[in-house]
């Protein structure tokens, strides 16, 4: 899939902007707080639903201005031409969204049409943040693969809340107990292992497809070539937890299902008495070691960079599998690297369709491709294409 | 603040489900300026809605008398009953012209968020109905969303003790959809593939 242009109108410190774009690397280059990582925000929100930095849609509408517009155009693999238009508004409006110039009736119809695997520096809370980070790194990139994967996690998650206002209003006496609130709970806990089985299937399946290339960016990016190791802990159990790509790649679900069943069973009087769900994907972890150690809380600054960097880069052969590969977008990602890692990530760059780099520094960046100089004028971001010229630094590559 | 009865109109609009203070304010003026017959047809229909429709005693769909066309039909089948969420969904099963049994209305799905629970339903009234009438069997065709799910779950189990065959729609069925959205088309070709939900 290629991204062939973009274009913003009051959009972060936008005013108007339009910037086509060609296969291959395209550099965004400009001191910062110019506004580089604001339009690779813009593409990411457009593709995948939410911003990476902020939540909702207001933020990202130019102070002052009532509607934000975000408009892609783009070509899929089979040569077929696609747009997709985004009106966001800076109150409560809701964002109105076209694909190829329909307004869509839901906004998760206009998700995946662009595919997008962006990595920045937020992005470290995968390896060192909460195990919530994880599943939801996890849950994005399946939502993206195929969207079937966003409806199960809807279901899941309108079944969680059912299930624990059950749990809570047992609790607090509200409800008859005896056979009533047997029944409720059993039917309950039915819809929740249904939706939840779903989901952990896809995730493992999802870490045993993202283990080896994982593994192979990270020596690739690493100061000291460890081993990576992609471990998913289910409150399923055991059945599920796998590391390797030996085994088979998507997990029964019969066995999964059994495993919820059991650990709703083992933890009965737990739930009855905190009033919470304590089994099913939302509590499950997904596991990052490198060497013999867990990453999170023993890894370096470096290493905890080069493993999220790694997973990302890993994550476009998941996409890939379905449908077209995805555009990767990199911000701010090699003034992190020395030289010798910087030429590694540029050979990994150059195996990719499209890659939107941004770099304060050009010489960082030893990739040749289009260079797009980014600079703030009186609060706006205006963008200048500029031609491959024998200042650049291709030579280096 | 508008002045007497303008400001009581959007008052009472703004109550209805769906509509916010803005649209209240759009509908009020657009009554004050309208015709005067045309808001006396809407008047009146509000007004004879409240005084001739009722709920079926039997099947608690909307109706005229105490028992709704359906429910006063003898063409229809004893023995085959369907149970909906709502009214609407009636509707939509009706026109598919797939269904020749009676139905029962619920009155909505259970949802503990929202407070509703079995007994909030028309439950035990459809358990009164499987043991006054000679139904065969119970078609469960409740949303095929999170809720509905669990409501058909809830009552096939409660079936499977009453010894009451049940069935469930075939799925093909949007996911997350209403019965309601669903074309005639899918909705007719889930009738006639429903399956046993025993337990
Ligand atoms: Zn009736």
């Amino acid at each position: 899939m290629l991204l062939r242009r973009i274009e913003l109108t009051d959009v972060r410190s936008y005013d108007h902007v339009s910037l086509d774009l060609e296969a291959g690397v395209t550099l965004l280059v400009g001191r910062n707080a110019q506004g580089k990582t604001n339009l690779l925000e813009a593409v990411h929100r457009l593709a995948t639903g939410s911003s990476h930095r902020v939540a909702g849609d207001a933020p990202l509408v130019r102070a002052g201005c009532e509607l934000g517009v975000i408009r892609c155009r783009l070509e899929t693999d089979d040569g077929r031409e696609r747009r997709v238009e985004l009106e966001l508004a800076s109150g409560t409006r809701r964002t109105r969204t076209r694909v190829d110039g329909q307004q869509v009736r839901r906004a998760a119809d206009a998700l995946g049409v662009l595919r997008v695997v962006l990595f920045a520096p937020e992005d470290t809370a995968i390896v060192r943040g909460e195990p919530s980070e994880r599943r939801r790194f996890l849950d994005d990139l399946l939502a993206q693969r195929r969207p079937a994967y966003a409806a199960a996690r809807a279901d899941y998650d309108r079944a969680l809340r059912q299930r624990n206002q059950l749990l809570r209003d047992a609790r607090a006496g509200r409800l008859p107990a005896g056979g009533t609130f047997t029944t409720a709970l059993e039917v309950w806990t039915e819809q929740v292992v249904a939706a939840g089985a779903q989901l952990i299937a896809a995730r493992v399946a999802a870490v045993r497809t993202l283990a080896p290339p994982t593994d192979r960016f990270y020596r690739e990016l690493a100061d000291r070539p460890e081993p990576v190791g992609l471990v998913y802990r289910s409150t399923a159990g055991a059945a599920t937890a796998t590391s390797g790509a030996d085994d088979a790649r998507v997990p029964d679900p019969s066995a999964i299902v059994a495993g919820l069943r059991d650990g709703f069973v083992a933890r009965a009087e737990e739930e009855r008495a905190r009033g919470l769900t304590l089994v099913g994907p939302h509590r499950d972890e997904l596991e990052l070691s490198i060497g013999a150690l867990p990453a999170r809380g023993y890894a370096s600054h470096g290493e905890v960079w080069s493993l999220a960097l790694a997973l990302k880069l890993a994550t476009d052969v998941l996409l890939a599998e379905v449908g077209d590969r995805p555009v990767v977008l990199l911000d701010d990602v090699f003034a992190e690297l020395d030289e010798v890692r910087r030429e590694r990530l540029a050979t990994a760059c150059r195996g990719f369709d499209q890659v939107l780099v941004t770099a304060a520094v050009e010489a960082d960046v030893p990739l040749a491709g289009s260079r797009v100089e980014v600079t703030l004028d009186a609060g706006v971001t205006r963008l200048r294409p500029r031609e491959p010229g024998p200042t650049g630094v291709e030579g280096a590559a | 603040m508008y002045e007497g009865a303008v400001q009581d109109l959007i008052d009472e609009l703004g109550r209805l489900p769906g509509i916010g203070p803005k649209s209240a304010q759009r509908i009020a003026f657009h009554l004050l300026q309208t015709d005067p017959t045309e808001a006396r047809r809407l008047a009146d229909a509000i007004t004879r809605v409240k005084a001739t429709m009722r709920f079926c005693v039997q099947c608690h769909n909307v109706s005229q008398a105490e028992h709704c066309r359906i429910c006063l039909d003898p063409r229809r089948d004893d023995t085959l009953l369907c149970v909906v969420e709502e009214p609407r969904d009636v509707v939509a099963i009706e026109r598919t012209r797939e269904f020749r049994g009676r139905y029962h209305v619920l009155g909505g799905a259970i949802s503990p968020i929202d407070g509703i629970g079995p007994d909030q339903l028309h439950i035990r009234e459809l358990v009164l109905r499987l043991d006054a009438e000679p139904v065969a069997e119970v078609i469960l065709a409740t949303n095929p969303n999170v809720e509905g799910e669990a409501t058909a779950s809830y009552l096939s189990r409660l079936l499977a003790t009453l010894e009451v065959r049940a069935t469930r729609l075939a799925s093909g069925l949007p996911v997350g959809g209403d019965l309601d959205y669903a074309d005639e088309v899918t909705l007719g070709r889930a009738f006639s593939g429903r399956r046993d939900v025993g337990i």
